[in-house]
């Protein structure tokens, strides 16, 4: 019987081309905002990394106190003392250090010419902690942490761009002055947001070029290219006073696989503040946090608040569009009462007489999902208008939001035709029949 | 085929209650052609539309085919009008956007019958009404005889053991009338049983029995002194 009432529907539609049209142009427009502003809140607030967000968190430690610290929080990042102190505890299965870190490279084609490249300064665990794929050889190994090795591993982008695409493991390559040996390519691996990154970096910025052995920078007295965040004294005589300071500017990262190793690392840092108070160098309780990803990312706050308004904007323009339609549906429908009276009389029950309006309406909503998509992909280029570059470009139509597309058309037709044809199917047939 | 007893029906509002039928008796027998006549608002179309499970009663029997109908809910009222019911409108009633072929189509695609069947019993129904070759064609291309035609065509192709007709020639002039008629009557010597509501004597004559209803309640002729007032004066009016 659907193929009977899609004919019945498609039909139906065909006799009044007009209010056809004004129904398929609401749910097309109503549609296809929606997906727009939805294409770029999934960019902002999808799960980077699904299969492990739970089990990975960042450590906070307050090393600021109540005074400067911000509405009791503890800084988003940890100093020098307590990021290594933390690494060196090793309390957990795995665990890095993280900073973004900017390096000058030759121009491909020109060795005098240099351009900036920007990368992550991180420890071995990084790449299994965070399911780095790679194209090409491996991750450094915790003895080359400990070794200070001058290993890299590039990303793929970065290897095209400076390898032609070739395995490159094995060469070596002259960074900022200095020379060091490629282990491995990452595959492609971007992340969105980049939740490792997120407080020291930005979550939506151009991928990086690189990972090099935080060690090694450290020794080099690279600092960070991102952010760094201080209280009281901000003037410091070399490089070692800077790695004394107060300033936080260095991202731990630890995997925990169970509850019980949640609950054992919050009591080590509990007690690792506590210490803290006790040598005196705190001089307030312990304060700490322990948040898994998509807390930290609640906490930091990734997802920016146009994202959420313009979402809900185009939701509600949505809604009004579905409300009109469900005028013109039963303008649509009851028009037809005589039709529905006949079918009745001749043995259409109210069940049949239900499902063919749902059909015929499903069939507009596909017809106003087709126009939405068209839209969308039009609108994709005026993303810009509305949000910082770096988020539009996360806008994109692919399979799954043309699939999401037609099903969001279609079902919320389906569903704003349920009171227009629940009026259909009680039309009475023996009013109909006598009064025609 | 078709007994009503002591059957009622009342359309209720705030303020009033109005009996269409009241205390209504008749009892068709399979086979039977039986003519229903009566003037304007005596409850003929009413009995009809309950006659064909269009409508509830309020109270009172009615035996279907000898199944009692009162209980039964909307998909088995359904069931037993696309199966054993045929319908013919004085209006028509066939839907201007389905082409003839379609419209003959409508009760079978409820019955969920196949498509080479439904197409066999479609175009010996149009055969049988001598529309074979409009089969193409839509209600608004045809004269007013070849609509009724073929919506006596929809009303055959299921095979319906009960005929209604509700003025099938009301509509139609004096030769295309006796077209349908002389169609009913050959379908009838086949066997099927016809309850036609008509407001002509003339129509009524050709009928094997002739049931008369006033006020809503069905009456005897011979013995109601409302129908020496209340039929001549319709009668008069039909021949008017």
């Amino acid at each position: 019987m659907f193929t009977y009432y899609l004919q019945l529907g498609l039909r139906s539609l065909r006799r009044n081309p007009m209010l056809t049209a004004l129904m398929v142009m609401a749910i097309g427009f109503g549609v296809s905002a929606s997906m727009i502003t939805y294409s770029v809140f999934r960019a902002v607030s999808g799960n980077p990394i699904p299969e492990k967000s739970s089990q990975l968190f960042v450590p906070q430690v307050d090393n600021w106190g109540p005074q400067q610290n911000e509405k009791g929080e503890p800084p988003g990042a940890l100093d020098y003392i307590d990021a290594i102190a933390l690494m060196r505890a090793h309390q957990a299965s795995r665990q890095t250090l993280i900073y973004p870190v900017m390096l000058s490279s030759p121009q491909p084609g020109s060795s005098s010419t240099l351009v900036s490249t920007g990368g992550y300064a991180v420890m071995s665990d990084f790449f299994p902690m965070f399911n780095v794929p790679f194209l090409y050889g491996n991750a450094w190994t915790g003895s080359d942490d400990e070794k200070r090795a001058a290993d890299i591993v590039l990303s793929e982008e970065f290897n095209q761009r400076m390898f032609g695409g070739a395995n490159s493991v094995g060469k070596n390559i002259t960074l900022s002055g200095h020379d060091y040996r490629v282990v491995g390519v990452a595959k492609h691996w971007d992340p969105s947001p980049r939740f490792y990154a997120v407080w020291s970096d930005s979550a939506f910025s151009d991928s990086p070029d690189f990972y090099v052995l935080l060690n090694r920078m450290l020794d080099l007295q690279i600092d960070t290219s991102g952010r760094n965040s201080c209280r009281g004294r901000l003037e410091f005589n070399g490089w070692n006073q800077w790695l004394q300071s107060d300033c936080v500017w260095m991202m731990p990262w630890v995997e925990l696989d169970s509850s019980s190793e949640v609950a054992r690392y919050r009591q080590f840092l509990e007690a690792y503040a506590a210490d803290q108070q006790h040598a005196g160098r705190f001089a307030w309780s312990p304060n700490i946090r322990l948040r898994n990803v998509m807390g930290w990312l609640e906490e930091q706050k990734v997802v920016p608040p146009e994202s959420r308004i313009s979402l809900a904007v185009a939701s509600g323009f949505f809604i009004i569009c579905l409300v009109n339609t469900i005028g013109l549906l039963l303008a649509k429908f009851m028009r037809r009462a005589a039709e529905i009276g006949v079918r009745r009389a001749l043995g259409a029950t109210r069940h049949e007489i239900y499902a063919q309006y749902l059909v015929e309406a499903g069939a507009v909503g596909l017809a106003g999902g087709v126009l939405g998509l068209v839209l969308t992909a039009a609108g994709m280029s005026g993303v810009g208008l509305l949000f910082e570059p770096e988020i539009a470009k996360l806008a994109h139509l692919d399979v799954s939001l043309i699939g999401l597309t037609l099903m969001v058309a279609i079902l919320a037709t389906i569903a704003a035709a349920f009171y227009p044809a629940w009026r259909a199917a009680q039309v009475q047939p023996a009013w109909q029949l006598k009064s025609n | 085929m078709l007994k009503m007893t002591h059957l009622s029906k009342v359309y209720r509002t705030e303020v009033v209650e109005t009996y269409a039928l009241r205390d209504f008796n008749i009892d068709v027998k399979e086979g039977e052609f039986v003519a229903v006549t009566g003037p304007s608002g005596s409850g003929k179309t009413t009995f009809l539309t309950i006659a064909g499970l269009l409508e509830t009663f309020t109270g009172g029997e009615y035996h279907l085919d000898g199944v009692e109908v009162s209980h039964l809910d909307d998909n088995a009222r359904s069931r037993i009008r696309n199966e054993k019911i045929g319908f013919i409108f004085q209006a028509f009633n066939l839907i201007p956007d389905l082409n003839v072929f379609d419209n003959v189509e409508v009760p079978l695609r409820y019955r969920g019958m196949k498509a080479p069947e439904r197409k066999q019993r479609i175009m010996d129904a149009l055969e049988r009404v001598g529309l074979a070759s409009r089969a193409k064609h839509y209600p608004a291309e045809l004269s007013g005889g070849q609509q009724q035609r073929v919506a006596i065509a929809r009303a055959l192709a299921g095979s319906p053991r009960l005929l209604l007709a509700d003025e099938p020639t009301g509509n139609l002039d004096t030769q295309m009338a006796r077209g349908v008629l002389e169609l009913l009557e050959e379908i009838h010597r086949e066997g099927a049983t016809i309850v036609m509501v008509t407001h002509d004597p003339e129509l009524a004559a050709r009928a094997q029995r002739n049931v008369h209803i006033i006020d809503g309640q069905v009456v005897d002729l011979a013995e109601d002194p409302r129908f020496h007032t209340a039929y001549a004066a319709a009668a008069g009016q039909v021949r008017g």
